[in-house]
């Protein structure tokens, strides 16, 4: 049988798993695989200038396409500088694959130059992560590697290759030949329980759908499915942070985002719910407040392919589990079968309910003639890429939840932000990642000012392979989340939530030789937007917004969901105040 | 509506809340768990203990299929029900894991531990732990003129019992293997 070299096999693999993108950063360890890649043209390696950038691009390629993102780093500085990414990976359930080299196995132990216990270290950051000893088990360990990252909860994998076996020479295991057999997570909901679903959805007065990330996890097809069902059901719905897009947000049904940011009348409509029917949402203490009090007088029943998800958090009613697409398909077509039914008026009442919460208006602001707000920047920025079928990365901190609560997505897959780690520096690289696999595709990072300097170097990538991404960032010259916590929490103590000694990030984006805007007042906003979408290259946009804007409602962690604070204009509706 | 019931300027209330523990009674279970033998499978289940805080009060493993490559993972831990069921899901779902049973759950079962005990001592206190020795169906597998050495099979609480009545005649060292289970009947 013909052999080839442990690096001609990942090469290989790679190619046989229909990998057309690596991202990566080379090193003593990968040497042998790098020759490799030099010696081809079918995968594309985009240089990255920092590892943690080659994970949060592998991450963003994955969550834009639905495919599995591939990094390939060195060992010892090169994997620990990946450690955030898996770790920001594994909490969102993105399948990646991460490649590192490690020192020769001989030397493993030895404190070797630039050894690391990579597989030690990343152990708890990981789906699953190998050490690789024999060149003959390579290729056969990457397939697994690919199956594991993309079968039942998505996650991050990580394959350690030592030196010597890149070099030594092995037979090559094709994909169909790999052993998988024993990981297969069940993607088909019981029967019965999904019977049980239906039956408690004919009755229901004043139902929900909560619906998360597993959604977008699950295909497109998910989405479909999930559509049909919420506009068949006359069912209100309400998204996680994560699975934003999943169902539209011009949808007739639409309530907005739940949880510590999300709308006053999804929250409420959550705490008040007799039915909340969780597809594919983890329950996660941003969205439950304090666990006591979350939405008191509900069955709850939900939907997840991880066993560990119920239950973990919440006690439900009713759990199933299987993949969201399979059991949507199955409910639905019970539904039907049983005739359609809903109970109607109770249903036109609750709607009445939540317009009646729809009033407060919740995400009122004090507009301005003088600053930008950064809401009515946002707002800007959705009316004017309306009808572009445009991708949004975030870096964390209020931006985030302001972009999630004024722009709008109708599509899966068009929304990337890092929410389970909170990861500050996710954006622009994710962004990178997403222009290379939607090369004509508009786009846009909204970012902070502090989160974006995290990763800033990643516009030396954007400009080497022309990824025209746009980072759009809303400069508060403040720690933004941190200062509103310390106002609101911390006594107005600012203990240093302060950015200062900012670039001039206009002279910035000339020294990378992009385009660079800023833009201060109002007036000037819509051209400048307009100037960005229409540039043909990176542009860094520079929005000064108004310093000490808070980002409301917000419910405290720990408070119950009808404990929420409202911006001054929302709470003076809702309590009646009259403001002149 | 204020709803936060801070005071301004308090610093005793955190930003980061705790979810509260619904108090309640824990419980010890025995888990089995076959897996994959294959290295850093113990150190991932261990660290899953570690990592979301569970308790291990006892652990063995070793390979129990040379062919298949299977090992058997014998756990005891404490927990309230809740977060038995927690523990046994996180287990489920590691790739190398191949099957969880809750022992304690599922039925009776049997459980046994081997113990060495080292006990140190002349005269009537010698005599004594020879006593006892036998007493406990255990054996002496050293012995010099001034030490023995007894093996003791049994559950975790008999090798207790019979620690704590050597300790005043000299007991000197204890190696325990951790407890080994399986169900009882077909
Ligand atoms: C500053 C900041 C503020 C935040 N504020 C909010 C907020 O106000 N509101 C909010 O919603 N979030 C907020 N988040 C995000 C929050 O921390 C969580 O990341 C998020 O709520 C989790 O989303 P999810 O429940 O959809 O779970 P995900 O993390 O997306 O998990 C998906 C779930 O679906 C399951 N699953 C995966 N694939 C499938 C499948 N194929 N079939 C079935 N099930 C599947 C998984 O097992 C898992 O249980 C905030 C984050 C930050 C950084
Ligand atoms: C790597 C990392 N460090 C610290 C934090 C804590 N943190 C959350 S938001 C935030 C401030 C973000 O500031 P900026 O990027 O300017 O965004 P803004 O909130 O002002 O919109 C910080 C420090 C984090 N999420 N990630």
């Amino acid at each position: 049988m013909k052999t080839i070299t442990g690096a001609k096999m990942v090469v290989q693999a790679l190619k046989d798993q229909g990998v057309e993108v690596v991202f990566g950063y080379p090193g003593g360890a990968v040497l042998p695989i790098y020759d490799e890649i030099f010696q081809q043209n079918d995968i594309r390696h985009i240089l990255v200038r920092h590892e943690q950038g080659a994970i949060h691009m592998a991450e963003g390629y994955a969550r834009s396409t639905g495919k599995v993102g591939v990094a390939l780093v060195t060992s010892g500085p090169g994997a620990t500088n990946a450690v955030t990414g898996l770790v920001d990976a594994l909490m969102d359930s993105i399948p990646i694959v991460v490649l590192s080299g490690q020192v020769p196995t001989f030397m493993i132990g030895t404190d070797g130059f630039q050894e690391a216990d990579t597989v030690g270290i990343t152990r708890p950051c990981t789906k699953m992560n190998w050490l690789v000893k024999e060149t003959e088990k390579l290729s056969e360990t990457i397939h697994q590697a690919f199956h594991v990252a993309r079968s039942g909860r998505p996650g991050p994998v990580l394959i350690d290759i030592p030196k010597d076996v890149q070099f030594a020479t092995g037979s090559y295991t094709a994909p169909e030949k790999a052993k998988v057999s024993h990981y297969q997570p069940k993607v088909k909901g019981d029967t019965e329980a999904v019977t049980r679903l239906v039956e408690m959805m004919e009755t229901a007065e004043r139902p929900v759908f909560y619906t998360g990330g597993g959604v977008i996890n699950s295909g497109k097809a998910a989405s479909q499915l999930l559509r049909e069902f919420v506009d068949a059901t006359g069912f209100p719905i309400t998204s996680t942070l994560m699975g934003l897009g999943a169902y539209p947000a011009s949808g007739k049904s639409w309530l907005g985002m739940l949880g510590m940011h999300g709308l006053y009348e999804a929250n409420l409509a959550m705490h008040d719910c007799d039915l909340m029917i969780n597809i594919g949402a983890r329950f996660d203490d941003r969205i439950t407040g304090r666990v006591a009090d979350f939405s008191p007088r509900s069955k709850k029943v939900h939907v997840d392919i991880d066993p560990s998800s119920i239950n973990k958090v919440i006690r439900v009613d009713l759990p199933i589990i299987g993949d969201v697409g399979h059991v949507l398909e199955d409910a639905l077509k019970i539904w039907k079968a049983r005739g359609r039914k809903v109970n109607k008026e109770a249903l036109a009442k609750w709607w009445a309910q939540i317009d009646a919460w729809r009033k407060v208006d919740c995400l009122a602001y004090q507009p301005s003639a003088a600053t930008i707000k950064p809401q009515y920047a946002l707002q800007r920025l959705e009316a004017l890429t309306k009808g572009i079928d445009r991708y949004i990365t975030t870096e964390v901190g209020q931006h985030q939840m302001w972009a999630a609560q004024f722009l709008h997505f109708d599509e899966p897959n068009r929304w990337m932000t890092s929410g389970g780690l909170g990861t500050m520096g996710y954006g622009l690289p994710a962004s990178v990642g997403v222009q290379i696999a939607h090369p004509q595709a508009l786009v846009i990072n909204v970012a902070g000012e502090a989160s974006w300097l995290m990763n800033m170097q990643e516009m030396g990538t954007a400009m080497q392979f022309r990824a025209p991404v746009k980072q759009f960032i809303l400069n508060n010259e403040r720690l933004g989340m941190v200062r509103q916590w310390q106002e609101l929490l911390h006594g107005e103590r600012y203990s240093h939530s302060w950015s200062e000694s900012l670039p001039d990030f206009v002279k910035l984006a000339e020294a990378f030789g992009c385009k660079g805007l800023r833009v201060t007042d109002p007036k000037d906003l819509d051209d400048a937007i307009l100037e960005m979408i229409r540039y043909d290259g990176p542009v860094i946009f520079d929005c000064l917004v108004e310093k000490h804007e808070n980002c409301f409602p917000m419910i405290p962690s720990g408070k119950p969901h009808n404990e929420m604070l409202l911006s001054a204009d929302a709470e003076a509706f809702r309590s009646g105040a009259v403001l002149v | 509506m204020s709803a936060l019931n801070i005071k301004r300027g308090s610093s005793s209330h955190s930003a980061y809340d705790l979810r509260d523990s619904h108090a309640q009674a824990e419980e010890s279970h025995t888990l089995a768990v076959i897996v994959e033998n294959e290295p850093g499978v113990l150190a991932r289940v261990i660290g899953l203990f570690s990592g979301r805080g569970y308790n291990i009060d006892s652990l063995t493993v070793a390979e129990v299929d040379h062919t298949g490559h299977r090992s058997r993972i014998t756990i005891v831990t404490r927990g309230t029900p809740a977060v038995i069921d927690q523990i046994e899901a996180q287990l489920s779902r590691m790739v190398p894991v191949h099957a969880v049973h809750d022992l304690t759950a599922e039925g009776p079962s049997v459980q046994r531990e081997l113990a060495l005990l080292k006990v140190v001592g002349k005269g009537e206190a010698r005599i004594e732990a020879l006593r006892l020795c036998e007493i406990f169906r255990a054996r002496v597998v050293d012995s010099t003129l001034e030490s023995f050495v007894f093996e003791m099979t049994g559950t975790p609480d008999k090798i207790d019992a019979f620690a704590e009545l050597l300790r005043p005649l000299g007991l000197k060292e204890i190696a325990r293997t951790g407890v080994a289970a399986l169900s009882r009947g077909a």
